[in-house]
Formats: C-alpha cells, sequence, structure tokens
C-alpha cells in the first residue's frame, strides 16, 4: 500500500510543476526532538513518522534530525542553524519550541515552520496537535466499565490545558458509563522521571486505583500497574510490551500522514500556514489494539465511541457541562469552540481535589 | 491501616537508593575524602546493573553489575585525586558530568527493554501478620541489604579495628601516615566501596523501582544523597533516618496530592534542602560540635613523598 | 627509583601548557571513543572542533554561550584562589534570572533606557542574596559553604518552576509554566546585527580586566591569594578571613546572578522552568581549565562553549547523541587535573629508601585544597 501511493507520487512530481523551488534538488526537512529519538514515547512517535515520510518521498526530500534538545537558550540556535543550512521545512515537535520557533521564523521568512502542540502562529509557521482528549475519551469510556473499585488514577504531568482536557474528556467519559466513579489526580511536575512516575502510579494503586492512565513520557506506570495486577493505559506509544496483561490500550499517535501532506504541500507550492488539529477522524490518535482481556461488549461500546468521535458525532465536551466549583462552563445543547478548548483550565464537576495553582 | 502499610511499603522502595548511595558516601567522608560524583557514580551503576541483568537475564548479575560500574567510576575519582592530588571538588563534579554522559552512551541500547519484576522475599508466617508483615516481610533481598549495611557501617566504624583506622585518616592523615597506616590505599579502598554503595543504589532504581533504562533515571538523586550525610552528621543510622525522610517526602506529598490536598508541589519538595541547611546550622553550634563535626581532613588533599 | 616531590615554585610554564595538553589528550581519547562506538573519527572531530569557527553566526553564538559560562567563572576563581568553595553559582544564576526577570514583568511594556540597567542590577542583587545564605552561615557559624550552596541551588531551581507555574505565569499564556516575553526595553541590546550577540558580551571582557587588575595590583587580591595559599599566614597579617568570605561570595554570587539576568532576558527572552541549564557547574571545569586567571577564564570558557556548539553539529550532521558533550567535558578535565599534578610536582630520580615517611602536605604548594567546614 505505502508503496504504490509511493510511486504514484512519484509519478505525479515527475509531471507537476515545482513553484518556488529548483527541481533538482532534494527537499531538506528538518525535525527537532526534545528527547532521544527512542524514547519509547512522544518523540518516538515523530521519528517514526520521519522515517515513513523519508520512505515515501524516496531520494526527492532529504530529512535531518536533532535529538535532546533542552527548552533553554539552545533550541533557538539549532533551529536556526537548520534554517541556514538549507532546510525549507522545519517540524519543531514540543511546545517549548514555540517562543524560539517564532523568533527564528520571524528571521527566515522564506523558510516554513511547524510547532506540534504551540498556539503562536505566523506567515511561515503553522501549528498543528493531535486531539489528545479524544483518545482519551475513549479510553475513559473503557476505564468506568472497567473498573472495580470505581477509581480511576490518573498520573498527570502539568496543569496546562492540554492535560486538564485530557484528565476532564477521561472522567466525563467514564462518569457516563458508571456514575459511581471516582477520579485521583497526582500531578508531578515533569514530563519525565521514571521514579516519580512509578511513585505516583503506587501511591494511587494504594488508595484504590485499579485503573491507571498518564499523561507522561516513561512507561514506568505501566511496569507498576503490571506489577499490582490492575490495569493501565499507554501513552504516546503502544506500551504493552511494558505490561502485557496490564496495559488494557494504549494512545498511540500517528503524524505521518500529516509529515507527508505537509510536504507534498511544500512540494506542490500549496504550502500555507494555519492550524491542524485532528483526532480520530483523519487517524493523527489512534488506540492500540484492545487487550485481550476486554470482554466483547466492552469492546464493542469503545469502538462504538471511537466511531462516534471519528465521525464528528457527540462532543466529548458537550453541555450542560459545569466546572468543578459548580459554575457553568458550557450551556445545554452547546459545545466549545477550539478557542474554548484551549483554555480549558479547571477540573470539570465530580473530579476530586484541587488544582495546583 | 492497610493504607498506611502500603504508604510504608513504597517509602521503603523509594529510600532505599538513598540509603546505599548516602551510607557509602558517609564512609567516603569519614575517611577525610568528599567525592560529590555520586549522581555520576548512581548512574553509571544504573546503566551498568540494567545492561548485566539485561544481557544475563539474572538479577545477581545485575546487581553485580551496578556495584562494579559504581566502584570502576569510583576509583577513577580515587586515581585522579589520590593519586594525582586533585582537587576533590572539581573531580567530582566531572565525574557527574562524564557519568551521565557515558551512561547514556552506552545506554542507547538499552533504551525501552524492560526486565521482569524483581522477586520479593515472602517470609513464611511473618510476612502475613497484619500491617507488620507488608511493611517489614514482605520486601525485596535489596531493602534488607540495605538495612544490614548500615549496621554493619555502623559496627564497623563504631566498634572495630577496621573503623578506628578509618576514622584516624579522616580526622588526621598526617598523623595517620606517621603511625605508619597506607593512607592512600586505605581512601582508594573505601572509595571502591562508596561507589560500589551509589552504583547499587542507582541499579535499584533501574532493576526493582521502575525496571527499566532510561536516560538521567536518577534524575538528581546523588545530590539528596549527599545532602544525607550532611543531614546525618556523619552517623550511619541517622542517615538511615535520613534517607527515609527525604523518600517519605516524595511519598506522602504524592499521596496527600492523590487525598486532593494541593499545595504547589515545587514548595514541598525544597522541604529537605532547607531541612538540611537548618541541619547543618544547628550541627555547628558548640554543643553538637563535641561530637558531630565533619571529619576534620574532609576534602584535603594528602601528600607525602614517595 | 623516582620520587614525587613538591617544586618549591608553582611551574609557570606548566600551569600554562596543561590545557593544551589535556586538550590535546581529549582528542586522542574522543577519537579512540569515536573509533569504539563505530563513528567516523575525523569527520566526527571536524565538526566538533571546526564547525564552530565555520560561520559569522556560529561564531556569534560561540560568545552567546560563553559569555555566561565566562562571567561566573570569573567570580568563582576569584573565590577558588582564596579557598572558598562556592559551588551553588548554579542556584545564585537562576536567582538572578529570575530578579532579573521579575523586574522585567513589573514593569511591562514600560519603555526606558533605565530599565535595562535596572533588571542587571536586579539579577546582580538576587545572585547576592542567594550566596549570602553561605556567606553568612560560613562567617558565622563555621557551616561548610559547599554543602549550603549545593543546597540553595536546588531550592532555587524549584523557586523558579513554582514562580513561573504561579505569580509570573504569563496571563495570556493557556496556564503553560513560563512568563510573558519580555517586551523590547527590557531585553539587551543587540551588538551584531542579525545574531544572538548580546551587550553582555561586552561586559566580560570588561569584567575580566578590572578582576585581573583587583588580583594584581589591589590589596584585597594580594590578601586573598595570601588566604589561599597559606591561612595561617594570611591570618598572622592581618587580613580578615571573614571580611574575605563575604568578599568572594558577593562577587561570584553576584556576577553569577548578573549572568543569569543576561541570559534570561538575552537569548531566551521570558522565564522558564529550563533556564538552569548546568552553567553554574560547568563553569566551575572552566575556573580551573583558566587556572583560576580572570584572562584564562575567558578563553577556557570560548574552548567549552566550542564543545557545546561542536557536539550539536555533530549531533546535527551525524546524528551522534548529545551525551557526548558530557563525555568530552568530562574527559578533558580528567586529563586537566591528571596533568596538573605536574605543575606543582616534579618526578626526581633518586636513591632507593631515602627518608621516612615525610607530612609534605603542609609544606608543598597546595595545588589545590578545599575548606573543611
Amino acid at each position: 500500500m505505502m508503496k504504490r501511493r509511493t510511486f504514484l507520487a512519484g509519478a505525479t512530481a515527475l509531471a507537476a510543476p515545482l513553484p518556488l523551488r529548483a527541481q533538482s534538488d532534494p527537499l531538506k526537512v528538518g525535525f527537532l526532538y526534545q528527547a532521544p529519538r527512542d524514547d519509547k514515547g512522544w518523540t518516538e512517535r515523530h521519528e517514526l513518522a520521519r522515517v515513513e515520510l523519508q520512505e515515501h518521498f524516496g531520494d526527492r526530500i532529504s530529512t535531518t534530525f536533532v535529538e535532546n534538545i533542552s527548552e533553554g537558550p539552545d533550541a533557538e540556535r539549532v533551529i536556526r542553524q537548520l534554517a541556514q543550512q538549507g532546510h525549507e521545512l522545519i517540524f519543531t515537535t514540543s511546545f517549548s519550541f514555540m517562543n524560539p520557533t517564532v523568533k527564528v521564523a520571524r528571521q527566515f521568512p522564506n523558510v516554513r515552520f511547524e510547532n506540534c502542540t504551540g498556539y503562536q502562529r505566523a506567515g511561515n509557521l503553522a501549528t498543528y496537535a493531535a486531539r489528545y482528549y479524544e483518545g482519551r475519551h475513549a479510553m475513559g469510556t473503557l476505564a468506568g466499565l472497567m473498573t472495580e473499585t470505581n477509581t480511576i488514577g490518573y498520573v498527570a504531568s502539568f496543569p496546562i490545558p492540554g492535560v486538564l482536557r485530557g484528565v476532564n474528556a477521561a472522567y466525563l467519559a467514564a462518569r457516563k458509563v458508571n456514575p459511581d466513579v471516582r477520579m485521583r489526580v497526582i500531578w508531578i511536575n515533569t514530563w519525565f522521571d521514571p521514579g516519580k512516575e512509578a511513585d505516583a502510579a503506587t501511591a494511587l494503586i494504594q488508595q484504590g486505583a485499579d485503573m491507571i492512565m498518564q499523561h507522561v513520557n516513561s512507561p514506568a506506570p505501566i511496569r507498576v500497574a503490571e506489577e499490582n495486577g490492575v490495569s493501565a493505559f499507554g501513552n504516546a506509544i503502544d506500551m504493552s510490551e511494558f505490561g502485557p496483561t496490564a496495559t488494557l490500550t494504549s494512545m498511540v499517535f500517528d503524524w505521518a500522514p500529516y509529515y507527508v501532506q505537509r510536504v507534498q504541500d511544500v512540494l506542490d507550492g500549496t504550502w500555507g500556514s494555519g492550524d491542524t488539529w485532528a483526532g480520530f477522524g483523519p487517524g493523527m490518535v489512534t488506540l492500540a489494539p484492545l487487550n485481550d482481556r476486554v470482554p466483547a461488549d466492552v469492546r464493542a461500546k469503545v469502538e462504538a465511541e471511537i466511531a462516534t468521535l471519528s465521525g464528528g458525532g457527540a462532543h466529548p465536551f458537550a453541555g450542560p457541562l459545569n466546572r468543578q466549583d459548580g459554575s457553568l462552563w458550557m450551556a445545554e445543547g452547546a459545545t466549545p469552540t477550539d478557542e474554548e478548548l484551549f483554555g480549558m483550565d479547571f477540573y470539570v464537576e465530580g473530579i476530586d481535589g484541587s488544582l495546583p495553582t | 491501616m492497610d493504607l498506611l502499610a502500603e504508604i510504608l511499603f513504597t517509602l521503603t522502595i523509594a529510600s532505599t537508593p538513598l540509603v546505599y548511595a548516602a551510607i557509602g558516601e558517609l564512609v567516603v567522608e569519614r575517611a577525610g575524602v568528599l567525592n560529590l560524583g555520586v549522581e555520576g557514580m548512581m548512574i553509571v551503576g544504573a546503566i551498568g546493573g540494567f545492561a548485566a541483568a539485561f544481557t544475563s537475564g539474572s538479577f545477581a548479575a545485575g546487581i553485580l553489575g551496578g556495584i562494579l560500574a559504581g566502584a570502576t567510576l569510583a576509583l577513577l575519582f580515587g586515581i585522579i585525586t589520590q593519586l594525582f592530588l586533585a582537587n576533590q571538588v572539581v573531580t567530582g563534579l566531572a565525574l557527574t558530568i562524564f557519568g551521565l554522559g557515558i551512561s547514556a552512551l552506552i545506554g542507547r541500547s538499552f533504551t525501552g527493554q524492560s526486565l521482569e519484576t524483581f522477586p520479593r522475599l515472602d517470609i513464611p508466617v511473618l510476612s502475613d501478620i497484619e500491617f507488620l508483615g507488608r511493611v517489614l516481610f514482605q520486601q525485596d533481598i535489596l531493602v534488607y541489604g540495605s538495612i544490614l549495611l548500615t549496621a554493619a557501617v555502623w559496627w564497623t566504624m563504631s566498634r572495630s579495628r577496621v573503623g578506628l583506622i578509618i576514622r584516624a585518616v579522616g580526622e588526621d592523615h598526617e598523623a595517620a601516615h606517621a603511625l605508619g597506616f597506607a593512607v592512600i590505599p586505605i581512601r582508594l579502598a573505601v572509595l571502591a566501596f562508596g561507589g560500589a554503595c551509589a552504583g547499587l543504589g542507582g541499579a535499584y532504581l533501574s532493576l526493582v523501582q521502575t525496571p527499566i533504562w532510561v536516560e538521567d533515571m536518577t534524575a538528581g538523586r546523588g545530590w539528596i544523597a549527599l545532602a544525607i550525610v550532611v543531614f546525618a552528621a556523619w552517623r550511619p543510622w541517622r542517615a538511615l533516618l535520613g534517607a527515609y525522610l527525604f523518600g517519605g517526602f516524595t511519598i506522602i506529598q504524592l499521596h496527600a496530592q492523590a487525598f486532593g490536598v494541593n499545595i504547589p508541589p515545587q514548595y514541598l519538595s525544597m522541604i529537605p534542602y532547607i531541612v538540611t541547611i537548618l541541619v547543618l546550622v544547628a550541627l555547628s553550634t558548640d554543643a553538637a560540635r563535641r561530637h558531630l563535626r565533619p571529619p576534620a581532613c574532609l576534602g584535603k588533599t594528602f601528600f607525602t613523598a614517595r | 627509583m623516582l620520587r614525587l616531590e613538591p617544586r618549591p615554585e608553582r611551574s609557570r610554564v606548566l600551569l600554562w601548557t596543561t590545557p593544551l595538553l589535556a586538550a590535546g589528550m581529549t582528542i586522542v581519547s574522543a577519537y579512540l571513543l569515536f573509533l569504539i562506538i563505530g563513528v567516523d573519527p575525523l569527520k566526527a572531530l571536524g565538526h566538533v572542533i571546526i564547525d564552530p569557527f565555520s560561520n559569522s553566526f556560529s561564531r556569534s553564538e560561540l560568545l552567546v554561550k560563553a559569555a555566561p559560562l565566562a562571567l561566573i567563572a570569573l567570580g568563582l576563581s576569584l573565590g577558588f584562589r582564596a579557598n572558598v568553595w562556592n559551588i551553588g553559582a548554579e542556584g545564585q544564576f537562576t536567582l538572578g534570572a529570575i530578579c532579573g526577570g521579575a523586574t522585567a514583568l513589573a514593569f511591562y511594556g514600560v519603555e526606558g533606557l533605565w530599565l535595562f540597567p535596572l533588571i542587571c542590577l536586579a539579577g546582580m542583587l538576587g545572585g547576592m542574596a542567594w550566596a549570602s545564605v553561605p556567606a553568612a552561615l560560613r562567617t558565622r557559624m563555621g557551616v561548610n559553604e559547599i554543602l549550603v550552596s549545593l543546597m540553595m541551588t536546588y531550592i532555587a531551581v524549584l523557586l523558579l518552576s513554582a514562580l513561573v507555574s504561579g505569580p509570573l505565569r504569563d496571563p495570556d499564556g493557556f496556564n503553560f509554566p513560563e512568563s510573558r516575553i519580555f517586551h523590547d526595553s527590557a531585553i539587551p541590546p543587540i551588538l551584531i546585527e542579525g545574531t544572538r550577540a548580546h551587550i553582555g558580551i561586552a561586559i566580560v571582557p570588561i569584567v575580566a580586566i578590572f578582576l585581573w587588575w583587583l588580583t594584581r595590583y589591589h590589596e584585597i587580591g594580594f590578601s586573598l591569594r595570601l588566604l589561599g595559599d597559606t591561612p595561617r599566614a594570611g591570618r598572622f597579617a592581618g587580613f580578615s578571613e571573614n571580611r574575605a568570605v563575604w568578599f568572594c561570595l558577593m562577587v561570584s554570587g553576584g556576577l553569577a546572578g548578573l549572568a543569569g539576568a543576561l541570559e534570561a532576558t538575552g537569548p531566551i527572552g521570558q522565564l522558564v522552568p529550563g533556564i538552569p541549564v548546568g552553567y553554574g557547574f560547568t563553569a566551575i571545569i572552566v575556573a580551573f581549565l583558566g587556572r583560576l586567571h580572570p584572562i584564562g577564564v575567558v578563553f577556557a570558557a570560548l574552548a567549552l562553549a566550542v564543545s557545546y556548539i561542536g557536539g550539536e553539529s555533530a549531533q546535527i550532521a551525524m546524528s551522534l547523541p548529545a551525551a557526548l558533550v558530557g563525555v568530552l567535558q568530562g574527559l578533558l578535565l580528567f586529563w586537566l587535573l591528571i596533568f596538573d599534578l605536574f605543575v606543582g610536582y616534579r618526578l626526581r630520580r633518586v636513591a632507593p629508601a631515602k627518608g621516612g615517611p615525610r607530612p609534605a602536605a603542609e609544606t608543598g604548594p597546595k595545588v589545590s585544597e578545599s575548606g573543611g567546614a
């Protein structure tokens, strides 16, 4: 399948004129990663997509990546070096690269930039992200149906909207199928600290959680769940190898189709800035195959949920919806706009505990 | 009650790496050497242990691998500071920078692998006791090992001739030398012991606590171990207590959050460091000074014509 | 039989050739390391050593990277000479960033030439305040400054994280843990158009020359050296050790704080939790590589900057792991420390079994000795 697509794409490109670009040189595409490329998490998905992208276009493009770049003063220099070395399209795959990307984009108006999960855009700077909350909504349904202790534990990183949407979406889905369900959240204020993630997961299990969800990047919570005989949900990649029994499913991101599309746009001279925020529909968010332990009726319900979300049917945050303090956020019959979703900085009604401020 | 038992159970797991690293560093400092490279030794212990366990399929090999890796790095420190008379503070920092780098380099081929669950001892009969059974008799062998090590170090340092010699070297290396003790070989041996302990502490992280290998997985625990040694005023049992307090802070903070109590976690995380400074201040008072001061030769270079 | 014995005076020739020897040995070790991990050594070394000088932007980035290292190391080397072991420069740097950044945010949108100097001053005061804790505890209660300054570093890093997640968070930033982007009056003027080379880089040589003058010609410099070399003689001569401790910690804290404020407002342009990236610790390497001499420190900072930027180049061009930079820096320091032995000592051929044990630590020149508590 992939091969034929490559072939077809190659054939059309030979015929099509390539405005703005010299035809002979391969298009140079750069990627900036915050973690090692094989981090078994967020960055690995981008790296796999880069490899797929390279295979798709063959020698018509050449891709470069730089890994393990911290959010400090180095990011801007590296992005700039990529731009200076003739990369015409640069993907910076972390929110922490947003401001450095904005700065470099200003200085290189002829280079196209794409920042993942950021919110600042410019004529030559687009943003893209996945609707994680859709994936977490479907996982919440699964957790709500599978839990025996009626307690879901959530190992969370920072209380930013991107993470809060996931917590809220999972809780709302679980409550819909299981009104008695409770959600306990631990914020560990880091994206990545396996020791701390393991400790947090253990604490949640000890407080009665038998479903462990995570919005942190190491597989440590999965391992803890496996050892304690409870269930867990992987993040970013299929984490079932770390806990074959525990892992009910994982939310997996597939960036490849997007990258292929954007590179094609540059080759065709049709690239434009904008924001892409895609979920189950175009396949940017998928769930890894469900664990064999999941009974058929539960499986059917989760699949139905995914189908609804893919088709843009019921919105996970459709009103009426109150904030934790009881105030109204979304009126009956209303669904939030993307801007409203982007500003979500609260727990929805029913979640225990308070947000760290 | 059950929850308390569970919390205490986890607390021991979070604290055990700190116990090993702190006890090792404590002996090193009692011998008058300040090795700030604990973080570096822990991280090479973590990768050394993981690599050995993963390749051989045996946890015993993993433990040995962690010990050897930590001791090797410590000996590098020993050679540079004891034979080449280099400054200990700078060498220790270099050790940490080097250790973090080399472990990441070696660890590349082990990223994303995982080990089986480390076996726990279920001591028959005793482990069935309500509460105490869970906390005391269902741990893994390395937890018991850390407590035995503390006891052994306490006994050695305070009751045995070996301890007397180590302390003599740490208090006044010239006098010890004049009495015919080989200061440098003794310090090298003690350093290797300290490195082995730190390596084992690091290996505990990658073999038992997580059990996976990831870069920088020690995440500052080596520095905490240094703080614990000071907190403990160079006394083994206090170091054990200190490690459990530091470990406990992390765990209790997580439980408090899950219960819904929410103070910004950064402020809670500061407390152990602030307490350590206060302990340093308390140790400096005259009454404390008589019993609890640091070894007099701590961090000083020893040279004799040879 | 060879015997190691102290030189009557430190070898000045070796003092300045050891860094070069160490750099040479590091290159040899790196060559072997590359061979072991299966990388073309010449190509990799070419990227590490030559790329940073290959174009004007890279050269300007060398300066950007070297400036904070040099500023911090200049202050630290003053203290290290006098046996004052401030290893918490990372924390003082962070406090400088916090105070400088908070000042910028307090005057957000206010234009004026006075604002940037005020930010620098705030940064310096922040670094000094952080350094005053180990200073006060050592001078008043005899508490070891190594341990206190280290603990203060961790508190500072956590404080920055707490502040950018709370009071200093960008009100329009969707709860992301970072501050607003500083406005134009709050950021350092750019020296070279189109680069990130800012005014802070020009401050470095001024500070270096001033400190060189201070240590060489001023009474303070003399007393600091004396205290470092022979504490007892220093005290006899009537120099107050306490005054020296305060002086060294205030200078190094202030310079680290200034570096923090410049880094936050310059290359970064906002407060983020990731501002402390280890400059305070790397600066200790820089101080030693620069032989604790103000001018040497400036060159040492450039050398370390090459390792960072060259390492990055090798990463981009050959996909080498980022961890390599740490390995190279560690190796450089190990070699330097090993060769340093021969600055203060020499090997002599002697008849075997001559003389008993000799407590020579007091009589030999102090290569290095850290202060106990």
